[in-house]
Parts: structure tokens; sequence; C-alpha cells
């Protein structure tokens, strides 16, 4: 099989935590390969990630180029494809870089892509079979992916367990291939001018013991206020799934996920939640998980502690009264 | 400003419980209910606002079969000045190089200033913008969130990146942008505006126009095939309380007491 390459992300001279579960990815594909890890970067910040990468990988391949100092997709595709050889299998996760870089790899090197993939459900020969998820996770699928000319396949984060590196494991014997002089300058039609972080909202979700979650079932702007009121009573806080501060009913500082906030309470209540991966990425130190909604299928109920199936517009009201009832009785 | 916009038709996933066909190869398509690509519509709404601030045009292509055109009618009931069906038997079985080598030979036919496409399709994976791109030789963006006009030849761009950041970039046109949800807000369409457009001609592409062969499109092309569907099972799954609606918010109290939620 052909050689295996993860192309590591990283920021600030740390590699993404994703790093490690690409090297597990890799392994799956062809256990008698060693993978090599890939990094495109300038300066310490690239010497630093490729020395914490190092001992996962068989081999590490440096690309060091100034013009790489930011992570540009257009840029960084340039450089690979002028590096990788022809048949490579090129993994990386499946987040916002990845997503900007991964298509247009498989197309430059002539390779099939598939995106945001769970497993690797086996492969003999140039067959590889793969396990994605379509229709917001209800369902799985099996992908069968030609690899003959090579391969790019964008890993879901979360989905493959990271490699543990053995402490004080030698890295003396784990080279560092430096292939920057292949590169040369480069140019984009896209340039980088700046970060802007995102603002600080009025209530702080991280800070909360409980959330009240809120997805597309909570149907209207006006219902939010049935959330709110079973916060207050619960003295908790009100969250909110993407498909909430897309229609504009909530603030972005609401949203759980990996495009809003990382949260950790110790109950989140996901009401009219479909589960998306990518929200369940924004909940972190395993709370425990109450989900309600009226779709039995919805994939929260994969996750969750509790389930119930019901519709949040009539459940969440009664469950208000019934905590401040309670609240009444103990005030007695 | 010539924006081309492609879209598709899709099982929406808030409207439907998609169960498996006895065989397992396909998903149940007999009830469902279909929409546009929930992205795609804010592509749609984009390409009409950068419009109305520049003047230009907005066209609609979607690579499908005659059941798609009522995507086409409901985006030009939005404001769309034209709907095109980009259809063939010899494009079924195209993976998403196959569609956006389809995509390509179209956008050849014509001018255009910028391509947008919706950030991902329920059943995809963010992969036909970005191929697109690469084989059209433009730049490309993903997960935008804003579009703003620098010059006649460069846009500002936000994308969303991790934590709700924005990586904001300048870029060249023409350019493919891959849109986010969420970057604006989609007009409403009645059935009234539907009934307007329900007419307007809409005319239909085929391989033989776009000079495609087999070679380069359709399932013998196609080096990423999905062969079945299954029911995935993460983890022991949730524990269904399966009492009265009372019942239930009873046991919801208890546990939020016990896991130390309640004041």
């Amino acid at each position: 099989m052909a050689r295996i390459f993860c192309y590591i992300a990283h920021k600030a001279g740390v590699p993404d935590d994703n790093a490690f579960e690409l090297a597990a990815a890799a392994r799956k594909v062809d256990p008698a390969d060693s993978p090599t890890a890939i990094l495109t970067g300038w300066g310490d910040d690239l010497d630093a990630v490729c020395d914490a990468i190092r001992p996962s990988y068989a081999e590490t391949w440096k690309i060091a180029n100034e013009d790489l100092a930011y992570p540009n997709a257009e840029l960084i595709r340039k450089a690979l494809v002028k590096v990788l050889p022809s048949d490579s299998i090129v993994l990386l996760a499946h987040e916002h870089f990845g997503i900007d870089l991964a298509p247009g790899l498989s197309i430059k090197t002539n390779s099939a892509f598939v995106s945001d993939v769970l497993d690797i459900a086996g492969g003999e020969g140039a067959d590889l079979k793969v396990v994605r998820q379509e229709f917001g996770g209800q369902v799985s699928a099996h992908v069968h992916c030609d690899i003959s000319s090579g391969a790019v396949i964008t890993i879901r984060p979360g989905a493959f367990k990271a490699v543990e590196i053995t402490p004080g494991s030698s890295i003396v014997d784990k080279s560092v291939v430096d292939k920057s002089n292949a590169v040369g300058s480069l140019a984009a039609g896209r340039r980088y001018l700046e970060t802007v972080l995102a603002e600080a909202g009025d209530v702080d979700i991280t800070k909360h013991n409980v959330l009240v979650s809120i997805g597309r079932g909570i149907q209207e702007k006006d219902n939010v206020a049935i959330a709110e009121e079973l916060a207050d009573a619960l003295g908790a806080a009100v969250s909110c799934s993407r498909p909430v501060v897309d229609a504009k009913w909530m603030e972005k500082s609401r949203q759980v996920g990996s495009s809003g906030k990382t949260v950790k309470p110790k109950v989140y209540l996901a009401c009219g939640i479909s589960g998306s991966f990518q929200h369940l990425a924004g909940i972190k130190g395993s709370p425990f998980l109450i989900a309600i909604n009226k779709n039995p299928k919805a994939p929260i109920f994969q996750v969750a502690d509790v389930g119930i199936v019901d519709d949040i517009l009539e459940f969440l009201p009664e469950l208000t009264n019934k905590v401040r009832e309670m609240h009444t009785v103990a005030a007695k | 400003m010539e924006i081309l916009v492609c879209a598709r038709r899709v099982p929406d996933t808030s409207e439907n419980e998609i169960q498996l066909n006895s065989a397992g190869n396909d998903i149940e398509r007999d009830e469902l209910v279909y929409s546009i690509n929930e992205a795609d519509n804010y592509a749609v709404e984009e390409a009409l606002q950068i419009v109305a601030r520049l003047g230009g045009n907005v066209t609609v292509a979607t690579v499908g079969g005659e059941d798609d055109e009522e995507i086409l009618r409901r985006e030009m009931a939005m404001g769309a000045n034209r709907g095109v069906l980009i259809s063939d038997e010899a494009f079924a079985g195209s993976d998403a190089r196959g569609i956006a080598t389809i995509l390509k030979a179209f956008v050849e036919k014509g001018h255009y200033d910028l391509i947008l496409t919706g950030v991902q399709a329920e059943d995809g994976g963010a992969q036909v913008g970005g191929m697109l791109a690469a084989l059209l030789d433009y730049p490309f963006a993903s997960l935008v969130n804003s579009i703003e006009m620098l010059d006649g030849r460069k846009l500002k761009i936000s994308r969303e990146i991790e934590g709700g950041n924005k990586e904001m970039s300048e870029i060249d046109l023409p350019c493919v942008l891959s849109i986010q949800t969420g970057i604006n807000e989609p007009r409403y369409v009645g059935m009234r505006g539907i009934r307007q457009v329900a007419s307007v001609p809409i005319p239909t592409f085929s391989a033989s126009d776009l000079g495609l062969g087999t070679s380069a499109v359709g399932e013998a092309a196609a080096k990423v095939k999905r062969v079945d569907y299954f029911v995935p099972s993460l983890g022991k799954g949730a524990e269904i309380l399966r009492g009265t609606r009372e019942e239930n918010i009873d046991k919801v109290l208890e546990l939020v007491a016990a896991k130390g939620g309640l004041k």
C-alpha cells in the first residue's frame, strides 16, 4: 500500500489535539505501515511541533517556509503537491482547516477524496472501505474508495482514540526530514489579514453547572422564553445549538459547539437538539446529559444518559411549573 | 457582478426521521420531505444581497433530475434571475469529483465573477466547492460568514474558525466560496411567489451540451462509492424514560438534583 501521511495542524508551537488521532486512523488504514507526519510552518514554532509529535510517528517531514507562517490552505496545498509522492494517502482532521485544504488537494494530487470519516472498515489492495455519517448522523454509510492513485481523507475529530505516547520514549531515532528546499516561494489568490476574536456575551455559559440548551426544536424566537423560564427556575443558563444562532434567535455567545463555546456543566439538558458532532464537540467533562426530543431517531439519544421522546414546547413549561412548585413548598 | 450559486435538493433532516429501506442499500425515500439544502439557501440569499448592492445577475444551478426543478423555482421566487438544470443519465453515480467536473464544464460555458456553494449538504461533506475551485484554478475559501467588496477584483471575507473566531482574508475574483449557515437571514418565499415563476422556462444542459464524456463523470469515473447504509450504534445509548409526562418530569428533577444541579 502507498505511503500514509498525516498532516499535522498546529498553533503557537503546539500540535492540534487531533494530531495523535490521525496516527491512530493511519494505523487502521494500514496496520503494516508506520505513518509519516507532515508539517508546514516557520521558525521555532514549527520545530517545537515537530519535536512534540515525533514520538508518535515513524518519520516526520517538515516544510519550513516564511510564506507558511500562517496556515493558508492554498499555499499549503501548493507546497504539499511539490513534496508528496504521487500515490500518497493523506489524512487530515475534518475541521475548519482540513475542510479548506482537503478537497482542492485531492484534485491537484489526482487522488480520491473522502471527507468526515468516522472509521476505517477494512481494505484490500486498492479498495479502502470507510464509514461516514449522513443526514445529521441519523444514518451511517459504508463507502468504498479506490486508492490506486492515492487518497485524501479527512477524519472526524474525536472519532479515533489518540495513539498514546509512552512517556520518556526515545525520539533520537525518530528523524525529522527537511523538505523545505523542494518548495520555494509561494503566492495565493487568498491572503490572510487578521483574526477577529468572538465577542463575549451577556451570560458566560462556560461558568454554569446546569445548562438548558435549546436546538431547532424550539421552532421560533418567541419560544426561547420557555427555556429561559426553566433556566431561571433551576438557577441555570440557556445555551443553544447552531441553528438557533443561525436563525438569530440567540446570540453567538450562547452557542455550544466546535464553532461556539466549549462548556463543562454538571448537567446538560439538550432540548430539541439533534446532536450533531459539531455540537457534541463543545460539551466536555462528561456532564449528565438529558435529551428531550420528539424525534426518536435523533442522534442525541445515542450519547445521552437519559432520553425523553416528547415535544419540548409542552414538556419544558410543565417542567418549569414543577420546579416552581417545589420552590414554593420548600419556602413554606 | 455575475454570480453562480450551485445548489442541491436534499431530504430535510429537520422534517424527517431517516429510515433505512428493507434492502439496506438506501434510505426510505418515499415519504421524505425534500427542500433546498439549508446552506445553499443562505448562499442564494447572499448572492441576491451582493447583486442588490452592486448590480448583476444571480444564476442558480443544480445537477440532478426533473424533481430538482422545484428548488430552482423556489430560488427564482426569492429573486434569482435564472435557474439551470444540469441533467443527464450519464451523470448518475457521480462522486463529488464528478459533480465538480460537471459544474466546471458548466462554469466554462458562461462568465461568472463569483461562485457560491453551501458549506455542505445533508448527505455530503463539504467537498464540491473546494474541488470545483481547484479544477478551475480559482482561489477558494470555506465556511465563509461575511463578504464585503473591496474593489472591482477583490473581496474581503471572513471564515468561521474555532470558538466562533473569524479569520479575515482578502480573495481575488473570480473565486469560489462555500457559505456557512447564519451568514444572513434568507428571505421568506410564499406559495404566491413560487406560482409567479411556475411557467418560467428552465434551461437544461446535458453531458453533450457540456462536452462531457463518461470517462470523467458518472459511475464509471467515480473513485468513491457508497455501498450501503446502516444505523449507527454509538455507545450504549440513552436510557429512554417511558413513563407519563408527569412521571418523566419527576424523574428529570430527581436526576438533576442527584447530579448536583439543583439549587
